[in-house]
């Protein structure tokens, strides 16, 4: 489905992503976890060229390598950005319908679709969207990918500063998403991000460190002294 | 001050307000969007009243020429988007307002190299130079028909940016452009459509501009241009109900201080910078200014 090859990120002369590969197959989670700064955020930006970058980028048997943003995002490739991004200073129906901006016809359907699937927003059509809660802006940024009806999903820290009881609902949530699409997910969140993926990546200072099965991962010596807590 | 001249001044201010507010829509989206104060824009105003002028010199009924005008502006001011700032998207703030300053010396001499600096004179149908006398008030009809149609122009925009997809994304570009590409919008096609809203509200105040004085010339739109700015602040730059709020005030303070004190009839120019001083030092946000919390439009 999703395939980077030599992936390289840089700002200035800070190079943050070093060649790294990367798969995700149809119908699997992978997760790629790390800590603060290793460079999963520039990867997922760099995928759909929202920052410079080089290497080889394929999506669902096309190069999207030097294809603009938001003609990846139309190809079917969502990205659910960190810290949410929701448009504060837009009402939570209107959010969805940005979302929905190449959907016209579809929109009512699929709002109906996010609005039961996320009855909490139902509640809060009207209102602004900085006026929701931490937890809230979460489901309406995966809501407003979904509104895109997007072949695969990617999320950036979907957990990033949410009350524990509301991060037990969102990695719900993305078991629940994991039945109907492939996804990339990026957790600082390590144990329970491998608890639910089939597969994972470790990334350290912009390398990939170590891969393999999550299962694997989870049992693995290094990966638990450095991001499990031992 | 009697009745009769008061109303008279009333008239006058809310026809000259309007000129202001149409000018300052543009401003006020264009930072919304690129957070650029477009200098060029008063000169995209000079720009659709010329394009009117000469498709009427050419034979054109005045209608089909404001229309002319109209397009005319809207695409110079998408083409100075294109080829002057779409280059710079990623550049300091500061390379965009230098180069906003450089295409408006830029519009300015090159319509007074191609068509001199002396002021033409700009003539409107009889039908919009009518003038009315009631009751001792001098009516010329268009100070009836420039805030009517200045406040159906607000209508329709405003319908726009709440009411359609397009204006919810140019609302959105207010807030973050990165995450408006992720929804799988051209950020720039948004960007483009500002602009010729923006341009066609400048050539119709414009146009309005040269029905009321009646000529124009390349620089008429520096003066109309730096007030419209200033009424742009003070209604809160980002804010369109915030342009035209502006433009009105400015346009009645304008009129009225000059009919009340007649002395300071030299100085009408620089009330419009004294408010933005004003504004600028004790609420920088403008009347209806707020922080992207509440929405900039
Ligand atoms: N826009 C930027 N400009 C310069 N350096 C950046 C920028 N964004 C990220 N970095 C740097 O790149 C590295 C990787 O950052 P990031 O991809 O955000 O990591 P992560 O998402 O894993 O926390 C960090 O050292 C960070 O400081
Ligand atoms: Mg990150």
């Amino acid at each position: 489905m999703l395939k980077v090859r030599d992936l390289e990120v840089k700002y200035g002369v800070i190079l943050a992503v070093r060649g790294i590969n990367m798969h995700v197959e149809q119908g699997s989670l992978v997760t790629l976890i790390g800590a603060n700064g290793a460079g999963k955020t520039s990867t997922l930006n760099a995928i759909v060229n929202s920052v410079k970058k080089s290497g080889y980028v394929e999506f669902n048997g096309k190069d999207i390598s030097k294809t603009p943003t938001h003609k990846i995002i139309k190809s079917g490739l969502a990205l659910v950005p960190e810290g949410r991004k929701i448009f504060i200073n837009l009402t939570v129906d209107e959010n969805l319908r940005m979302g929905a901006f190449n959907n016209d016809e579809q929109f009512e359907t699929l709002r109906a679709h996010v609005y039961e699937k996320f009855p909490r927003l139902k509640q809060k059509i009207n209102q602004m969207g900085g006026t929701l809660s931490g937890g809230e802006q979460q489901m309406l940024a995966i809501g407003r990918a979904l509104m895109s009806q997007p072949k695969m999903l990617m999320l950036d820290e979907p957990s990033l500063g949410l009350a524990p009881k509301i991060i037990g609902e969102v990695f719900e949530i993305i078991t629940e998403l994991k039945k109907d699409i492939p996804i990339l997910l990026i957790e600082q969140n390590a144990f329970a991000a491998l608890k639910i993926a089939d597969y994972g990546y470790v990334l350290e200072n912009g390398s990939i460190d170590l891969e393999g099965k999550a299962s694997n991962l989870l049992g693995n010596d290094e990966v638990r002294a450095k991001y499990l807590g031992g | 001050m009697d009745m009769q001249i008061f109303l008279q001044q009333l008239v006058n201010g809310a026809s000259l307000g309007s000129m202001y507010a149409l000018i300052a829509i543009g401003y006020t989206m264009v930072y919304g969007v690129l957070r650029l104060i477009n200098f060029a824009h008063g000169d995209i105003m000079m720009v659709g009243a010329y394009f009117t002028f000469f498709a009427k010199a050419a034979g054109l009924p005045f209608e089909v020429a404001v229309l002319i005008g109209i397009i005319g502006a809207a695409i110079v001011g998408i083409l100075t988007d294109k080829i002057a700032y779409k280059p710079l998207r990623d550049a300091p703030k500061i390379s965009l307002l230098i180069t906003a300053i450089g295409i408006s010396f830029f519009l300015e001499n090159l319509f007074t190299v191609l068509f001199g600096s002396t002021p033409k004179a700009f003539s409107a149908p009889e039908y919009l130079t009518k003038i009315f006398h009631i009751h001792g008030i001098y009516l010329p009809i268009s100070v009836i028909i420039i805030p009517t149609v200045t406040l159906l122009i607000l209508a329709v925009v405003l319908w726009i940016l709440y009411k359609t997809k397009y204006g919810m994304a140019i609302r959105a570009l207010a807030f973050d452009i990165q995450t408006v590409k992720l929804m799988g919008i051209d950020a720039d096609r948004i960007i483009m459509i500002v602009f010729a809203i923006g341009s066609a509200l400048a050539a119709i105040g414009g146009i309005f501009y040269a029905i009321s004085y009646p000529s124009i010339d390349p620089l008429m739109g520096i003066i109309v241009g730096l007030k419209a700015f200033a009424a742009a602040v003070l209604g809160g730059i980002g804010s369109v109900g915030g342009a035209v709020v502006g433009g009105f005030i400015l346009g009645f303070t304008e009129i009225f201080v000059v009919a009340m004190f007649p002395e300071l009839g030299g100085y009408k120019d620089a009330f419009a910078f004294f408010f933005l001083i004003l504004v600028l030092l004790f609420k920088p946000t403008g009347i209806m200014g707020q922080d992207l919390e509440r929405g900039r439009f």
